[in-house]
């Protein structure tokens, strides 16, 4: 069961709980969503406490990761997005800090689960609704009216455009999701090949040099993924929540 | 319960556990009915193998997983956006303003000095001009007192000139004038020799006056 390419993601109970027949267990997964965030806190806590006027060394990874967060959003928002800066920034934080944990050996990778994407997806999509209606009312449906299109145009426009909004979080989970999965199942692929070759004597071994040169190399892959792609997630977070800002101006 | 027969058979002993409580709450207790179903999908999917759902798509752990990251998260964005923010921003802005200070500093720092090496310029012109002047009015002075003394002392030399030049005119004519009785007197004599008699007095200063012109 070792070599099981997806037993990495099974879930197991930690503390059962159940609250009136619906399982909200502690579960290896709530575990890592914990390390995450107590990991992120403290490094963010940590490096940011002495407040130098020059940065130490992981202080300026604090600070290149704020002013990193901040300028994509700014870029994409404006500066009227800015009130959105400590939500972004928690989720690229997350985001990063669980794919990088899910980096470890034997470590179990939050955002390898579709509903935990999905979840924060639902969370960015759910903000620029309600902050879209709360600000503009009804004249954040323009967001579905792109200008300077002629009338006949937009029977068919607008209906595209709400399928491409209604898709977002689907896109948005499912990237994030699907890249995290395949990576770790690849990985494990191909270091199962490792420990499979090599018991079949010194030919075995002689041959699993491929598959190990591999794992290396997709090691390397997988840590720029997990930075990609809690970047993508940040920066398509941004130009979503600059709709909420500036509905119809695109 | 055939279901949780096949279950058992398959899977793992803690599965076994939530499949056996939920069929025992199932009659019991109408209001889990949905949640029974689906773990009862579930199971029915999950005979041929354990991994047959596929984890992630597994729905019995959606609830746990949904509760558990609210929980999380939201710690996380309050604790960043109550403390860490502020702090990192507060941070960057005071460096950005300490920069931005410190190079209006500098700058007016450069303005103050080249506005005093434009004063120190200006004071070593006036400082070469005016030693110039003094040097000039030095030498003028000096010449003036150099003439002025020239000119006294000139002056003083004409003068004793003079006086000697007068002094040796009137020693002249005196002397000039002594000749003219040492000759009458001489002239006496000699005749008073030579004649041996007395000669007039008079005829003698007369011939004398007509030897001397």
């Amino acid at each position: 069961m070792s070599n099981d390419p997806i037993h990495q993601f099974h879930i197991n109970k930690w503390v059962p709980i159940d609250v009136g027949g619906i399982d909200l267990s502690f579960t290896n997964s709530s575990a890592f969503m914990l390390a995450t965030v107590g990991v992120a806190s403290a490094f963010l806590y940590l490096t940011s406490s002495n407040r130098g006027l020059i940065p130490t060394r992981l202080q300026s990874v604090s600070e290149m990761a704020y002013e990193f967060v901040a300028s994509t959003l700014r870029e994409s928002a404006g500066n009227a997005g800015m009130k959105f800066f400590p939500f972004v920034f928690s989720l690229f934080m997350f985001v990063l800090v669980a794919n990088m944990l899910g980096m470890f050996p034997y470590f179990f990778t939050v955002t390898s689960q579709i509903i935990v994407t999905f979840a924060l997806a639902i969370l960015v999509i759910g903000t620029v609704l309600t902050y879209g209606f709360m600000k503009h009312g009804f004249k954040f449906l323009g967001v579905f009216v792109p200008s300077g299109v002629p009338a006949p145009l937009l029977l068919l426009v607008v209906p595209i455009e709400i399928i491409s909004f209604l898709s977002r979080p689907i896109s948005l989970s499912v990237r994030l999701f699907a890249n995290m999965l395949a990576g770790h199942i690849t990985l494990k692929v191909f270091a199962g090949f490792v420990a499979s070759l090599s018991a079949f004597g010194a030919i075995g071994v002689g041959g699993a040099i491929l598959p190990l040169a591999m794992t290396v190399a997709l090691t390397g892959l997988e840590f720029l993924v997990a930075f990609l792609q809690a970047y993508v997630f940040t920066v398509l977070t941004c130009m979503y929540l600059n709709d909420a800002v500036h509905p119809g101006g695109h | 319960m055939f279901v949780s027969s096949a279950h058992a058979a398959s899977t793992t002993d803690t599965t076994v556990a939530q499949g056996e409580t939920h069929g025992a709450t199932e009659p019991a207790a109408p209001g889990t009915t949905p949640d029974a179903h689906a773990t009862e999908t579930h199971t029915e999917t999950g005979v041929a193998h354990e991994s047959a759902v596929f984890p992630p798509f597994d729905s019995t752990h959606y609830a746990s997983q949904i509760l558990w990251l609210a929980l999380t998260f939201a710690a996380f964005y309050l604790f960043l956006s109550r403390v860490i923010l502020p702090r990192i921003g507060g941070t960057i802005e005071t460096r950005s303003n300490r920069i931005a200070a410190d190079l209006d500093d500098a700058a007016r720092m450069k303005q103050e000095s080249d506005e005093s090496l434009a004063a120190y310029e200006q004071e070593l012109a006036d400082a070469k001009k005016k030693a110039g002047g003094i040097a000039q009015t030095a030498q003028d002075e000096a010449k003036a007192k150099a003439d002025a003394e020239q000119a006294k002392i000139s002056a003083e030399l004409e003068k004793k000139l003079s006086e000697a030049e007068a002094s040796i005119a009137a020693i002249k004519d005196k002397a000039m004038k002594e000749v003219g009785t040492i000759a009458e007197e001489t002239a006496t004599e000699i005749v008073k020799k030579i004649v041996g008699g007395t000669v007039d007095k008079a005829s003698i200063s007369a011939a004398v006056k007509a030897v001397r012109g």
